[in-house]
């Protein structure tokens, strides 16, 4: 593959260019790539490719609850994947569940972003107090586990789509500030940061434009993995009674919902749920496993 | 190094009280017990005594205040729901999680340092894929889905295993485990295979690692010279190496577990403390869930300082670096 890449257009080999030949030559990466953005793709379009409005109640009808994966209705519409217990079909509320969970995950990690690198950023400019303030709070807070902290917060704030994706950035933020931290804190001392304070340059610009740019690497690893992390703690969170409402479910509120129904061995309600739960989950662990690989300057050669 | 603890004590001193005005504020936040515990047909009278009973109607910060003393006592007042002491409640309850937890643990060492060696000896075969592939899989694995795949499963279709709750237990100083009673191990078998999945993949991974970094060691490249067998130099040299960095991270990830059973004692209906804390905030049982809360910060705080401490005795650059900042 990076052969193809290098002889077509030989002048011009970026980084970035380089880069991706380097991930696409793992197959079960790349694999686990497209499956991500085909799931990304597959939830954002589910208004228009669900068989039904899974939450529209003129589209569903009481009387087709609890069907087998594979039965018709009474009007012949198929149930690929069943129906639960208010005669939804299966198929199509994962679809729907699928996009809350995607948001929530990929909404929690950019604003966790946001955060922990504007307060590790400056942490590692400024030092002294400051720093010594914010990595005590993200000593703090990183001594607690996560499902705890989330815990006590949604316990507080209540249930609410808006809510689980608070709890779950305050939760995340403190992982990037250490990261940022510690890169930043190399950083700052190279020769290019004391260049761009000899040509007097503001200070946001040197951060943002100069600084942050180079501590990217290891945040990408893990903002990918953090992912994966806040869509398994959300379901956690939704199993356990506290996160998403029932009027918007995720796939763990799903799995919760049909955890009622497993001791019928009605499997279907929560097993389908599940499974395109933990596909999602663990191909984005592939994905940032990969990337680690390879943004890891320790075992380039 | 005695100032060094008394700072880090002070700190953790610190770290309880703002815990403590942190969960009593934020639990005071939650909605009104009083609608939830008193029948709906209740007159204003009954009411009011009920409200006066529980302290309800004093000003927050004479509630606090009250909290503050009752803490220093280890009194945290008195469930709402099941009208005895708090702490004492969940005290009742740390021995099902603290067995179940420790269980966990002890299953994730001995199937994940095995597999993580195995693994590491043959890294270039497809067992070796196989088994990291493996770990990034029970890494994924949503937990309490797994649980409820695992009652479907045994409970449900095969009918081999007991779908929840704790079954008999033996009796030890008091208080009640279930490995003391051969009645009640099957009850244990799912949750804590559960509870341990996530770790079998993490020590997987430490013991993966450790394995492949030592095999390029000199001493075991002196032991193959000295004509030591493989099962020798795997069993005993390489195993004793990377044994120190797992034990660390175990011992560590203890106090997680005890967080993380808060999901497993759900799905089995295991009656642990964590079962109670959601039991709980479901009734806003305001006593329990602080007493709970307060606990887990008490015990994660100790847990912290000791491991401060103890790596400061072990390497001083630790207790230098933080007299320096």
């Amino acid at each position: 593959m990076s052969d193809v890449a290098i002889e077509a257009i030989p002048a011009v080999e970026t980084p970035l260019r380089r880069f991706i030949a380097d991930y696409c030559a793992n197959r079960l990466a790349l694999a686990a790539l497209v499956v991500v953005l085909v799931l990304a793709l597959l939830s954002l379009l589910a208004p228009w490719i669900a068989p039904q409005n899974p939450y529209d109640l003129t589209q569903i009808s009481i009387f087709d609850n609890m069907l087998k994966p594979g039965e018709r209705s009474m009007d012949g519409n198929l149930f690929v994947l069943g129906t639960d217990e208010q005669g939804r079909d299966m198929l199509s509320a994962m679809l729907y569940g699928l996009k809350m969970s995607l948001f929530v995950g990929a909404a929690s990690t950019a604003m966790g972003l946001a955060v922990g690198v504007s307060l590790g950023v400056t942490a590692a400019y400024f030092g002294g107090r400051i720093d010594a303030a914010i990595m005590r709070l993200v000593d703090l807070q990183l001594s607690f586990p996560a499902i705890l902290i989330a815990l006590i917060l949604l316990a507080v704030l209540g249930k609410g789509v808006d809510k689980v994706i608070l709890a779950l950035t305050l939760v995340q933020w403190a992982y990037y500030a250490r990261t940022v931290r510690g890169n930043a804190l190399v950083e700052r001392r190279r020769e290019y940061i004391e260049a761009a304070q000899c040509l007097a340059l503001p200070r946001s610009r040197i951060i943002f434009r100069h600084l942050l740019p180079n501590c990217m690497a290891p945040l990408i690893v893990i903002a990918t993995v953090q992912v994966a992390h806040a869509i398994s703690l959300e379901a956690t969170l939704s199993f356990l009674g506290v996160g998403v409402p029932i009027t918007e479910p995720s796939l763990g509120l799903l799995i919760s919902n049909g955890y009622k129904y497993i001791l019928s061995g009605k499997y279907w309600v929560s097993l389908f749920p599940g499974l395109l739960l933990l596909f999602t989950i663990l191909t984005i662990n592939l994905v940032g496993d990969h990337l680690r690989d390879l943004l890891n300057p320790r075992l380039k050669t | 190094m005695f100032a060094f603890v008394l700072r880090r004590i002070g700190q953790s001193a610190f770290v309880v009280l703002a815990m403590a005005a942190l969960v009593f504020l934020s639990v005071y936040a939650i909605g009104n017990p009083i609608d939830i515990l008193l029948a709906p047909d209740a007159d204003q009278r009954e009411r009011d005594e009920a409200i006066a009973r529980l302290g309800l109607d004093k000003p927050v910060w004479v509630q606090f205040l009250t909290f503050l003393g009752n803490l220093a006592h280890g009194d945290l007042g008195k469930s709402f729901v099941f009208g005895s002491d708090a702490v004492s409640l969940i005290l009742g309850r740390l021995p099902a999680t603290l067995e179940l937890a420790i269980v966990a643990l002890v299953l994730a060492t001995f199937i994940g340092i095995p597999l993580g060696m195995l693994a590491g000896l043959r890294s270039n075969t497809w067992v070796g894929r196989t088994v990291m592939t493996g770990s990034i899989i029970g890494f994924s694995l949503p937990n309490f889905w797994f649980g409820i795949m695992m009652i479907l499963l045994f409970a449900v279709e095969l009918q081999w295993l007991p779908s929840g709750g704790r079954g008999p237990t033996g009796k030890l100083f008091g208080l009640e485990f279930s490995l003391l009673n051969p009645a009640g191990w099957p009850n244990l078998v799912m949750p804590a295979l559960t509870l341990a999945v996530y770790k079998v993949s993490l020590v997987t991974r430490l013991a993966y690692a450790g394995t492949r970094e030592a095999l390029l060691q000199e001493y075991v490249r002196f032991a193959r010279a000295k004509g030591l067998s493989q099962t020798r130099i795997v069993g005993v040299h390489v195993l004793k190496n990377i044994l120190i960095p797992i034990v660390t991270v175990l011992g560590l990830e203890l106090g997680s577990m005890i967080a993380f059973a808060v999901v497993t004692e759900t799905v089995f209906a295991w009656p642990g403390m964590g079962k109670l804390l959601i039991d709980s905030i479901a009734r806003l049982d305001r006593p329990v869930i602080v007493a709970y809360l307060m606990i887990v910060v008490g015990l994660f705080t100790f847990i912290n300082l000791l491991v401060d401490i103890l790596y400061s005795t072990l390497d001083p650059r630790v207790r230098l670096a933080d007299a320096g900042s």
